[in-house]
Order: structure tokens, then sequence, then C-alpha cells
């Protein structure tokens, strides 16, 4: 019996009917695809009316397959495949065209833009009747999440699972969660202190019964897929054994080993080579640095051991691999610092009183080297005059595109801090400024109500190369003053360079390890950058925080929360849906070749030694289809991408390239005599 | 045989994660390009059986576009490797049977670069343009010069074709 | 290693001690220096402004000579380097105005194809040449000797020569292998005032002042240079800086080769010493011993 297919072209608004004459396609495919029983176009057809049409359809016209031209099938196959599914048809007896970014988007003239459209269609239409009716196959989820990454994102996600009742293993490659934010002094716009804010929740978390910590750790591996992943992780050998240490601190502080601390104090600072990274570091547990321990180094020394008041220090502790089943995966790994010396006009590295953000942070607070008091390298001297230069390595096309998002907040906080702390003169050099969240223009303006100046236009230099007497002495800021429309000189005292948030260097690693990709900028990538932001294409791998974007505190802490709350999703509903989309073998027609075999990544396919012939596990097959190309007995089957089916789309979309007197197939309806049953 | 005319008729195969995303980001991104390849999805450049290369072309196609995921990024681990060693058997023997090298290429795009891989149609597409159309399915026609070639292949190769028991 | 190599006008009298040194630290090296036929003017920096298609074909016209001879041309001045790389690179990415050069050229039998990557000196002797086979050749370190390297803005702008366009570091690294102390001064990459002098010399003499200011608060005993314009507006305008401002700069100004080949052994005579206004030997003499004995 002749399939029924009913074939609907989208408009997308003018999306795609700018482009497309959608008209023209939905009358074409009717006339001239056999076995189209019904074609239409729609203004919206993922609307809840368009659905509806097309629910009605199949009721009504007893249609057997559906092919829907309208945008990418990443956002809405899922939608119709639904809609199919309430009509009683089978959502795999479905077919998506490409009809927006492949088509409309992507081609200046409507004439081109429809012919290609029509070949798509018919591509569609053609694979459609071969499609089969597939039964998803259903995994539980196992309770358990990982959260990788210990920063605010990260204890944000990880508390609200554990609140709810949901077991967590929290990653933190560093000594203690905390990430950035337990640098920074204060928060803008609301100037409240950073560890008030931030080390409760660190506490917390560490206290929390449904939380297990990780620190000193890093995912060294993935295998599994939703509902069902296995991870390894390393723990690294913090040669202070956890459950012996009380976290006194007797052994940091007799320790005789001082190093400069490049990490938390950003190189203002000093810490032991025993240590924690701050005082309010969670866990408590010191780790030992043995680049820098002398025991390590020269094989005596041993004071951590002899001070240690419950012999926890273990000098023979070795790496741990700790390997934990998960359910789901959230990625909240954060950023780093743009290297401000690839911007060798600043000067930064080479003049003195020239720093990065992350360092005029630590100069700020209260707990950091000065405690607190802004001044210069040498100690003592407060500063007259501070330049904050905006942008370092952000909006640069020598460095980075995007806007790094929290700098321009970040340096208006920095103005009111330096002038609430110190009688200097600051001026702020920015592009544009950019204060475009809940009370932040208020703040900007309360900054200019306080006295800051502010000076438009990108730096050309930081030089101590005076030009008169009064910039002897002094950082002489050069820059065009884009509102004046004059160049300028300012001398000041101190440089405070508003350095780039940049991906971590090793995101597209881990990424690769979790099946996600990155932006050519080394972004994770979001399922949809509006409507999805949190979840990514790998099932059950979520992103939360910077590691997907430059954003600030309040935003990292909503991603947090809103990946936690698809996570809990998951855990509730308890099983998820695992695309049936697989191989199999005919084991009647294996020759037993044992080609196969090797190809699989997953070690999915298996060789029975009596039967002499190859099956597929299907729970391991993922379904790249990478066996069913390799068969050369052509006895694997790619369930929803097998070869008939291909066959035909490929027949379909060349509907117009084939010799005159083609074979059959798409443009051969015309040639029926009878006209299509209504 | 090229003529200005001439506006080819060319199958992109690309892979479900990087390439056919890759594309979805040139249309998010409004890049333009010129609209001769119609893309059909396959979950992994793995898939890509050589088969559906010689049916395209056998139905009138005048090039092929192959697309996947970068080496080493491969959603299925390392099947774009499996893809790769699959295009160089392909490419040897569609020389053999007198196909031009540039009319099926195989393009490494991952799904941030929908500016490259609209670059690497519009490239493509210029090419097959300079080489005009293929013709192939009227070149299936019986001959005795091309069976003599088919057969002197199939001899060439007996030994490699034989399956080990 | 054979380069194609364009001297430019100023090599052969104004910059004679840049030639010379550079064809004695050249040997040293190996390198092969093959001067380009029938080489004209490369119209330095205002002709560009009178009539841009002219002053390309000018340009083109040692381009299309040198891509007969080798892939490769250097260029020993940075006016020189910059207006060969800014056609080169004008013609590969503006295809009409390739092919009205073209046309220019054929008047005489040329046309240039794009086949050339124009070098300057001093990044061919630090990247092709290299670290390892320069510590090699060093015979009499530069230790103890204040350098300051001054690249001037051509050789680093618009174009780069391979290194940072704000803030070059090639050849403060040079002068690290051969033993010198490198003054890190901060305008190294500032303006020499170019054909200023003759236009206004307050404004050319006060841009002088600030480089030479700057060499002196940086303690430097010498600056470097690696372009004749530069070398001669700095050296020949010092008394007349000094009138100006009421200074004592003394501060000899030499060819960044002349040092490469006190380095590698040579005599100061046959590095070019000597012919620069403000004495650099006795400077050379006072800071290096092996010199003096």
């Amino acid at each position: 019996m002749a399939e029924r297919v009913g074939v609907y072209i989208c408009h997308c608004g003018s999306n795609i009917a700018g482009t497309v004459d959608v008209e023209e396609v939905a009358r074409w495919a009717g006339e001239n695809i056999k076995d189209v029983v019904v074609s239409k176009d729609y203004k919206f057809m993922c609307s809840s009316l368009g659905q509806a049409m097309i629910e009605e359809d199949i009721k009504k016209e007893k249609l057997t397959r559906v092919v829907v031209g309208a945008c990418s099938p990443h956002l809405h196959e899922k939608t119709f495949r639904t809609a199919c599914k309430n009509a009683g048809l089978n959502p795999y007896l479905f077919d998506m065209t490409n009809l927006r970014e492949h088509v409309s988007w992507v081609c200046n003239d409507k004439e081109a833009g429809t012919a290609k459209a029509k070949a798509l269609i018919a591509g569609s239409a053609e694979r459609v009747k071969y499609q089969q009716p597939l039964e998803p196959s259903y995994v539980d989820v196992h309770p358990a999440t990982l959260v990788v990454g210990g920063g605010i994102t990260g204890l944000q996600a990880a508390l609200e699972l554990a609140d709810a009742g949901h077991p967590v293993y929290l990653v933190e490659r560093s000594p203690s969660v905390g990430g950035h934010m337990a640098q920074f002094d204060k928060t803008f716009p609301t100037l409240d202190c950073s560890a008030c804010i931030l080390t409760p929740k660190m506490s917390e978390a560490g206290q929390h019964e449904n939380i297990t910590m990780l620190t000193y750790s890093e995912l060294e591996e993935v295998s599994g897929s939703v509902g069902k992943f296995k991870v390894k992780i390393r723990k690294k050998a913090r040669y202070v054994v956890e459950k012996d240490c009380t976290g006194c601190g007797i052994c940091m502080e007799k320790c005789p080993r001082k190093i400069v601390d490049e990490d938390f104090e950003a190189g203002l600072g000093y810490r032991k080579a025993i240590y924690t990274p701050f005082p309010q570091a969670v866990p408590r547990t010191p780790v030992i640095d043995v680049e820098n321990c002398t025991y390590f180094q020269r094989g005596k020394c041993k004071v951590c051991s002899k001070v240690c008041p419950t012999n926890a220090i273990d000098y023979e502790q070795q790496d741990e691999i700790i390997e934990i089943d998960v359910g789901n995966i959230i990625l909240a790994t954060g950023w780093k610092l743009f290297d401000c010396k690839k911007v060798p006009q600043y000067g930064y590295g080479r003049l003195a009183n020239v720093y990065t953000n992350m360092e005029f942070e630590r100069l700020c607070n209260a707990a950091g080297p000065t405690g607190g008091k802004i001044v210069m390298r040498d100690g003592k001297t407060e500063p007259k005059s501070v330049a904050i230069i905006h942008c370092v390595g952000s909006r640069d096309v020598n460095h980075n595109a995007h806007c790094s998002a929290v700098c321009c907040m970040a340096a208006l906080k920095f103005g009111h801090l330096i002038l609430e702390k110190t009688n200097a003169e600051v001026y702020s050099f920015y592009i544009d400024m950019r204060t475009n969240q809940k009370q932040y223009e208020e703040f900007y303006q309360r900054l200019l109500e306080e006295g800051m100046h502010f000076v438009r236009g990108k730096v050309a230099e930081v030089t101590d190369a005076a030009r008169n007497p009064d910039e002897q002495g002094k950082l002489i800021v050069q820059c065009e003053d884009t509102l004046l429309g004059k160049q300028r000189r300012i001398p000041v005292d101190m440089v405070v360079l508003m350095g780039a948030i940049e991906p971590q260097a090793d995101a597209k690693e881990l990424g690769l390890k979790c099946g996600i990709s990155c932006s050519m900028a080394g972004w994770y990538t979001e399922r949809h950058p509006k409507l999805d932001p949190v979840a990514t294409m790998t099932e059950g791998v979520f992103v939360a925080g910077t590691c997907q974007g430059a954003k600030d505190i309040p935003a990292c802490v909503a991603q947090g929360a809103a990946a936690a709350a698809r996570v809990q999703g998951m855990i509730t509903k308890g099983k998820v849906m695992i695309e049936p989309i697989v191989a199999s073998i005919n084991e009647e027609a294996c020759s037993g070749c044992r080609i196969c075999n090797n190809l699989c990544p997953y070690n999915a396919i298996e060789f029975d030694p009596v039967k002499e012939t190859s099956h597929v596990i299907s729970s391991m097959c993922k379904g790249c289809g990478t066996c069913v190309a390799a068969c050369p007995a052509g006895v694997i089957t790619g369930a929803h991408f097998n070869n008939q089916q291909i066959f035909a789309q490929i027949d379909g979309v060349l509907w117009d390239a084939k010799p005159a007197g083609g074979n059959g197939g798409a443009a051969a309806k015309a040639a029926e005599p009878e006209p299509v049953a209504s | 045989m090229s003529n200005e005319n001439f506006e080819p008729k060319i199958v992109g195969f690309m892979c479900n994660w990087c390439s056919y995303r890759a594309a979805d980001l040139a249309g998010s991104a409004r890049i333009k390009y010129p609209p001769n390849v119609r893309i059909i999805r396959v979950m992994c450049s793995g898939r890509m059986d050589p088969a559906f290369v010689t049916k395209a072309l056998s139905l009138g196609a005048d090039g092929v576009m192959l697309a996947g995921c970068h080496p080493g990024e491969c959603h299925y681990i390392d099947q774009n490797y499996k893809a790769m060693r699959r295009y160089h058997l392909l490419k040897h023997m569609l020389a053999a049977l007198g196909v031009e090298d540039e009319r099926v290429r195989l393009f490494w795009r991952s799904a941030a670069e929908g500016e490259q891989l609209a670059e690497a149609i519009t490239e493509f597409v210029a090419d097959i343009k300079k080489l005009g159309p293929l013709h192939w399915p009227d070149n299936w026609e019986e001959s005795d010069e091309r069976l003599e070639a088919l057969e002197a292949i199939v001899k060439e190769h007996e030994e490699v074709m034989e399956v080990n028991s | 290693m054979k380069y194609a190599f364009y001297p430019g006008c100023s090599m052969e009298v104004n910059a004679a001690a840049y030639d010379v040194s550079m064809r004695a630290v050249a040997k040293v090296l190996d390198m092969e220096l093959a001067e380009i036929d029938d080489w004209n003017c490369c119209g330095a920096t205002e002709y560009f402004s009178q009539d841009e298609l002219t002053a390309c074909s000018v340009v083109a016209r040692n381009l299309a000579i040198a891509e007969g001879e080798s892939n490769q041309l250097v260029a020993s001045c940075a006016a020189c380097y910059c207006n060969l790389a800014k056609v080169d690179k004008l013609m590969s990415e503006d295809a009409e105005m390739k092919q009205k050069i073209n046309e220019a050229l054929s008047a005489g039998q040329l046309k240039y194809k794009g086949g050339v990557r124009v070098r300057h000196l001093l990044d061919v002797i630090c990247s092709d040449i290299g670290e390892e086979k320069i510590k090699e050749k060093v015979v009499r370190p530069l230790t103890g000797l204040r350098i300051a390297p001054y690249y001037g803005c051509q050789a680093v702008r618009p174009i780069s020569i391979g290194d940072c366009t704000e803030y070059p570091m090639q050849m403060d690294h040079l002068f690290e292998w051969l033993g010198a102390e490198v003054v890190d001064y901060p305008v190294k990459a500032h303006c020499c005032g170019g054909h200023m002098p003759q236009i206004s010399e307050e404004q050319a003499f006060e841009l002088q002042r600030r480089l030479l200011q700057s060499a002196v608060d940086y303690d430097a005993d010498m600056i470097l240079c690696m372009c004749p314009m530069c070398q001669l507006n700095l050296d020949a305008y010092q008394p007349r800086v000094n009138g100006m401002f009421g200074t004592n700069f003394k501060m000899p100004i030499l060819y960044f080769t002349q040092l490469v080949g006190i380095a590698f052994g040579l005599e100061p005579k046959a590095v070019g010493f000597g012919k620069e206004l403000v004495a650099g030997l006795p400077v050379l003499k006072k800071k290096l011993e092996a010199v003096s004995a």
C-alpha cells in the first residue's frame, strides 16, 4: 500500500517566506511528489495552531508520514515528533527539512532559495516513506550528579541539588572551593563584602550531608551516557590525610618555606609550602606544594609532620583515582584572566605600578596582602592619582572579540573604593560604558557624582617617558579623548588594567571528555543561546556560569540554579528517553568477517564464537553508523539512517538533476494519470 | 566544458554534531553562500558510505561534499578517522572511474565554524563550476571501453578484495 | 642562504656605515644578499600622498624584478621595507589595483604576480639565522655596553617585520644574545620625525629630543638604528636639538649591524665606525676593554 505523506511548509513569519516562495513549494510538492496527499503552508508551524493542523490532518487524511519544512531539526524536531505522537502516528515516521538555517537565511535571491527548498523537501518526502516506526528505550537516571568547578556557580548548583535531597559530587581543581569570587573584595553594585556572602555557601556545601566535596581533584575520564555516566576523578595527593586533619593550621604557621602566592594573592602576597589558599578555605585541610617543599626538594625538614598534633601528614600519599556513577553532569569551570603582558604598550610587568584587575582586588581586600590599604608597589605610598583602563584584551580584534561583561562595573567599584580609601583622583578610560543590569546604571551615576573622571577613548600607551616636569616620575597615560577630539596625556601614580575574562585554557579538552563543544573562542556551546542556555547538545551534560560566556555573579548564580533545576527534573522523572537510533546486525546473513568488531569505539559489537556471527549490544550502541557503512555484506542496519532511507533522500534532493526520463521518485507524479485523492 | 550559467548540483553529507550545526550557525549568522549544496544529515562522518557518493554522482550530482568534526573532536570518539580512511580509498576508486579529484571532497568543520563552512561551500561550488557538469548518468551507457577499464581495476585489486577466511 | 636584496637610495652614501657593516655581518653569517638588477627608488614617504597609482607602480617595479630572482626580498631600510610590503599587500588584496599596476608595469615588459615575501634585514637575522648560530659567532661579547634599540615606526607599522607592532622586541633579543645590556626604554617605537626637519624644525626636534632624553634617562651608551632616516635624524641634528632645548646630548647613533659586527670580532673601521657625527668609538673603547686592547 502506498504511503500517504503530508508536507507542511512553515513561513516562520518572514524568516523563511522572505527568501523562499513557500506557497509555491507547498503547491509544487503536492502536485509533483509521489504519495504526497496533503501539502500546506502556514505562518508559524511550531505554534499550537500549526501543530493542531498537522494532528488533525494525520487523523482526517489518514496520513502515514509527515514532513515539516521549517527551521533546523535541532530546534523543533521534538515539537513535531510530539505532535505526530499525539495524533497516533509513530514519531519516527516524521522528517524535518531545514528550510531556514540551510536555505532562507543563507540565500540571497528568492528564486534560488525556492529551488533549493524544493530539492530539500523532495529529499525529505522520499526519505520519509522508508522510515520505520521506532520505539525509544528508557534508562533509569542515577540520582547523583557531578558538578565540576567549585566557584560560585558550582556551589549554587550543588547546594540546590543537595537541598532537594539528591547526592552531589562537587569536584574542584584547587585546594579549596570558592573560585574567583573568594578573591574579590566588594561586589558591585551593592558593595557587600564578597567573602561575607560567599563563605557561608562554602561552609554549607562543605558540611552538607548530600555533598561529597572532592577538592584538589580533576576530572579524568567520562564514559557512559545520560542517566548512567561513569566518571573517573583524579584526587591529587595532598600529603595530608583529610580524615585526620583538624584544620588547626599549626603546620602552615611553622612551615619555614615562604613563597610568592601567584594564585590566590595574584602574586602580591605570600603563602607557605604547606597551605590552604586562604584562611576561610573549605575544606580546611591544607596541601603540600611539592615543587616548593623543602622536604620534597632536599629530603629533609619534615617540620609539618613534627608539629602536627594528629599525625595527619603523609609524605607517601599517592594520587587516587575515584570512580563514581552519576546521572547528570554540570560543568561550571569558570574563567581565567587575560595575560595583560600581551598588551605590551600598557607596560604590565615592566612598569612597577601597573596592576591587573585581580591584583587590585587583592590590594583592596581587607584580608589581602596590604590589609586593604591601596598603596603602590613600595608597600607604603598611597597613590595621588589612579588610571583604570577598560577593555584590556576584550573587544580587541588582536585578542578577544567579546565584551567581558563585568569590567565596566568592576572599574566603577574600584573607582568607588579608591575615592573612599584615598585622596586620589581616579580616571577611567573606557570605550563604551556598559551598565545594563539592575542598579548598575544608578551605580555609574553615583560614581559620576563622587567625582570619578571618565575619558572616552582607547589608551594608546602607558609610559614613564616624561615630556615635561609635571610628568616626571609619573606613569603617563596617552589617549585620544574621543569626546573632546583631542590627544591627552594624563600623568598618574598607578594604573589598573581591566584584563579580559577568558575561557579556561583546557576548556576544550574537558569539553571533549564530556562530549560537548566550544565556540571558536573556547566558551562551551549551549543547546540554544536564548531558549536553552544551560543544556548542551549532549543529553545529561549541562553548563553554567562563565565557562559558557563572560557574565557577572548574579547571572552565574542564576545559571547554576537553572542547571540544577534541569537536573532535578531529570532525577524526578527517573527515566530518560534514549533515541532508538542504533545499529543492528542481521545475524542470519552475517558472514562473521569481524570487520565491524574493531570499528566500534564503545565495544558495542560482540562476536559470538559459537554462531560465528557478530551482534550489536544495543544498550551500548550510540548510533554513529560507522559499522553500517563498513559492513561488506551490507547486513548491518542503522535505524533511522538506513541505506534505503538515505538513498531515497539522495534521489529526492537530486530530483532535478536526473537525465531526461529519470527513474521515478520525485517529479514522477505529474506523469500519473489519476488525480490526487482528496 | 565549463560555462558561466552552469549551476552545479551538489550533495553535502554532514555529521549531526559538527558540520550540520556549522551550517545551522552559518544560517543564524545570516552568512550568504551559493545555494548549490543540498545537505543531508547523517549522525557521524563515519556513517558516510562510499555508496552514498557514487549514488549521488550516478543520480546526476556534479559534486559531493563530505563534512565532519575535526580529527580528535569526533562526537563518537574517533569515527571521523574511519571516515578519512574510507575517503582516501574512495578517491582512489573514483580516480580510476575517471571522476576528477576535485569533485568529491572531505572537510572538517566544527560546530563553531559557521563562517568557515560557508567559505568551504563557496570555494567548493566555485571549483565545481570550473570543472563543468559531470554527466555521469549518461556515461553509464554500456561501452566496451568502460567495461574493459572496470575489469582492469578489478584485476588490479583482486588480491585485496578477496575476503580472508 | 640566498636572498634578493633591495638596498634603496641611502645605503651608498648617507648610510655607508650601514652598508659596509651589513655586508660584513652577512659574510660572517653565510647570508648571500644578491642585489636586484636595475632597481629604482621606493618613493620614500611622501610620494604615496601625491599619486597612489604612480607611487605603487614605482614600488611594484622592484617587486616584479625581484620576483624573477627569489621569493624573498630583503630591505635594509625601514621605509623601503614599509613601501615594498605595503604595495605587495595592496596588490594581493585589491585585484583592480593589481591590474592597473601591472598595466603600468607592462610598459617595461614587467608583471608582478605576488610571489615575493618582503623582509627586513633585522627579521632575517633574528628569525632565519637565529639565536644559536648568532651566539656561535660571538667572539667579543658586548658585556657592559648599554644599548638602546631603536625601531622607529615604519618597520613595525602598519606592517610589522614580524615583531610586536606596539612594543617590538627583536633587536632587544638580538643584543641579549650578543651579551649587551639592553635598555628597555619606552619610546623605542616612537617616531624620529622623518622628513619633518624640512617642514618644521620645532616639531621634528621635539620628537628627537624625546628619544634622546629617554635613552639618557635609561642610561644608554648608544642608540642603535635599523633605518638610515632614523640614524640621520638623530645623529645629524643632535647639535641643533641641543641648541633649541639647551640640552647636552652626546649620544652616539649607530646601525645595529655595526655592533653585531663588533661582537663578531670585526674591527670598528671594517664596520663603518667613524662615519657617524657623534663619535661612537670613544664610548665603545671606554666600555669594551676588548676593543681598546
